[in-house]
């Protein structure tokens, strides 16, 4: 679907701002500029305060991602729970750092804060699903997963 | 032995949450039936009563916070705060995953006292399936006429913890970026696009329907006499059972984690618990005989906050887990008033500082300084909680502080 239709469907409840961009991103996993000026116009606020918005929360992103977005949960519960050692694993087997895409668009590797899994520790998500209890030894069945 | 007592969770795992038909069969929205024939006052009251003090964090009386809503006010919000963002906590999920039409018929009893047509929840971005199994309850309790002309709309947050807060979230659901307003004046004047909004934790509102069944006396009787009722906590970190669990208000910390929780797995031995989530305090041993109810709590010094209860063993090291939370607060300052973006960012820097072995105790003496301007000067209790890990372990885990201070020297 192109991005001013998704937009159109949001255009006209109140505070549907937000609510269009996670329609956006369910479709492109992140926000393309044009979404930004696209919505500016829909919602009648500046360029700017739109950038602003989107900018503002953890789980919108304005920069292009992968098809799979990884994020680990870094929180407390989590990190006395191995999540350093979970974290590097993953940019291993990854081959990328935190913050970066693997270069066949696949995988972007994300740090998050608590995901509200927290009984089986450490957690990541993939695209929103949780994996919990996870150690390194666990990666590559469940990256395996992903195809 | 402490036991569980269960009423927001009465239904979890008896009933098939898909199920409108279970939750019918179960007893549900007989309340919200009773409730109509009710007025609002007589409802207010009866909530008021019953002392149900909100469980989402800040312990303010349900049935008081909603009469602060002018009778006159043409057009009302009920709001469900479902952001769960204290690092910890899971409960609320726990008990939507479980029972969602309890949290239905609850905002629905509250939109009765407040005359109010439409309500929203406000759900975290990291439950996207919390938000289906919600839509779906919503439909079924639609499409069977149970909720009346009560509209109840989800909306998804951001990844942003500060939306917790309630104005936040009310900024957030208006499409903006979710910055706290400065109170006065408070949502139940002025809330949601400036018109009188009940925000209310999930807990909170699935206490109601047992409350308007059983009445308030009933309630009131149950645990702490002050902070009546149950609480739900989750439990996480060096702890046997890793599980939610329901228990009335007087039990104590060290029952909940001894008793229900199984204590500390492989034969370590208890060093710090942190309740209420990551902005809570850190909980030494001789404080684990205090009641779980919001005034004991706060006597002791300490939070009772959301209802996560961290615990750590003796191999933890608390300057490594309070870096840790320091970093926390650094990425989640909303970065709108002063004391906050700049003392969230200079107590990290102090905390790596004092975890890499480079501190003097000069710094120290700095970074608690810090810390008390900031739970007096910041806007929103983000800012004014955030030091409370460094000053609690800073307090009653200073040998952990030291250790670092003297490398430092050698
Ligand atoms: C930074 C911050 C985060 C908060 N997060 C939450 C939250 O995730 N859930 C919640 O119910 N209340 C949260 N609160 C408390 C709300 O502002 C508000 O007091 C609460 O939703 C009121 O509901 P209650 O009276 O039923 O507890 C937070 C407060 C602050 C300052
Ligand atoms: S205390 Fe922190 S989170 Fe709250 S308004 Fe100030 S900067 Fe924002
Ligand atoms: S602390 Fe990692 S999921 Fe909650």
């Amino acid at each position: 679907m192109d991005i001013r239709e998704i937009i159109a469907r949001y255009q006209d409840k109140p505070g549907g701002l937000i609510e269009a961009y996670h329609a956006i991103q369910d479709e492109f996993n992140y926000l393309p500029q044009e979404a930004i000026r696209e919505a500016s116009l829909a919602f009648g606020i500046s360029e700017a305060q739109a950038y602003g918005v989107a900018t503002f929360y953890s789980y919108l992103s304005v920069e292009k991602r992968g098809k799979y977005i990884i994020r680990m949960c870094e929180s407390a519960p989590c990190h006395v729970a191995g999540a350093d050692e979970l974290l590097k694993a993953l940019e291993k087997t990854l081959g990328i750092e935190v913050g970066q895409t693997t270069p066949d668009g696949k995988f972007t590797l994300e740090l998050a804060e608590c995901v509200g899994q927290c009984q089986e520790t450490p957690v990541i998500t993939i695209n929103s699903v949780p994996y919990t209890d996870m150690s390194p030894d666990k990666i590559s069945a469940v990256l395996a997963q992903c195809t | 032995m402490a036991q569980e007592y269960r009423i927001v969770l009465a239904n979890a795992g008896k009933i098939d949450p898909a199920s409108l038909d279970d939750y019918l069969n179960a007893g549900g929205y007989k309340s919200l039936e009773k409730v109509r024939t009710m007025s609002a006052k007589e409802l207010i009251d009866l909530v008021r009563s019953s002392k149900l003090r909100g469980r989402g964090g800040a312990g303010f009386n349900a049935g008081m916070k909603w009469g602060f809503v002018p009778e006159t006010a043409p057009e009302t919000y009920v709001v469900c705060n479902l952001d769960e963002g204290e690092p910890g906590t899971y409960k609320d999920r726990t008990i939507v995953e479980a029972d969602p039409h309890l949290l239905l018929e609850g905002m629905a009893i509250c939109a009765h006292a407040i005359r109010s047509k439409q309500g929203y929840i406000y759900c975290r971005g990291e439950y996207p399936f919390v938000v289906d199994h919600l839509n779906r309850a919503i439909e079924q309790a639609k499409q069977s006429g149970q909720l009346g002309d009560f509209n109840i709309e989800v909306r998804m947050g951001g990844g942003a913890y500060v939306c917790g807060e309630e104005t936040a979230l009310i900024e957030s659901i208006e499409g903006h970026r979710g910055e706290p307003r400065f109170k006065p004046p408070f949502p139940g004047v002025a809330g949601l696009w400036g018109k009188p909004t009940v925000v209310n934790n999930v807990e909170t509102f699935a206490n109601l329907p047992a409350i308007v069944k059983n009445g308030s006396e009933w309630f009131a009787s149950i645990g702490s006499p002050n902070y009546p009722g149950t609480k739900v906590f989750t439990l996480t970190g060096d702890v046997v059972n890793r599980r939610p669990f329901e228990v009335p208000t007087n039990t104590t910390i060290r029952e909940l984690i001894f008793d229900l929780g199984g204590g500390i797995p492989n034969g370590k031995a208890f060093k710090a618990v942190q309740i209420g989530g990551t902005s809570g305090a850190f909980i030494p041993e001789h404080l684990l005989d205090t009641p779980l109810d919001f005034d004991s709590m706060r006597d002791a010094g300490i939070t009772l906050g959301t209802g996560a209860v961290f615990v750590m063993d003796e191999t933890r090291d608390m300057v490594d887990v309070v870096t840790r939370i320091a970093k926390f607060f650094e990425h989640e300052s909303c970065g709108k008033c002063n004391p906050c973006r700049e003392g969230t960012f200079r107590s990290y820097e102090l905390m790596k500082k004092i975890k890499t072995g480079q501190a003097t105790p000069s710094d120290v003496e700095n970074l608690s300084t810090l810390s008390k301007v900031m739970t007096k000067a910041c806007l929103c209790g983000l800012g004014q909680a955030a030091p409370t890990p460094i000053l609690t372990t800073l307090e009653h885990f200073s040998d952990d502080y030291k250790r670092r201070l003297l490398a430092a020297i050698s």
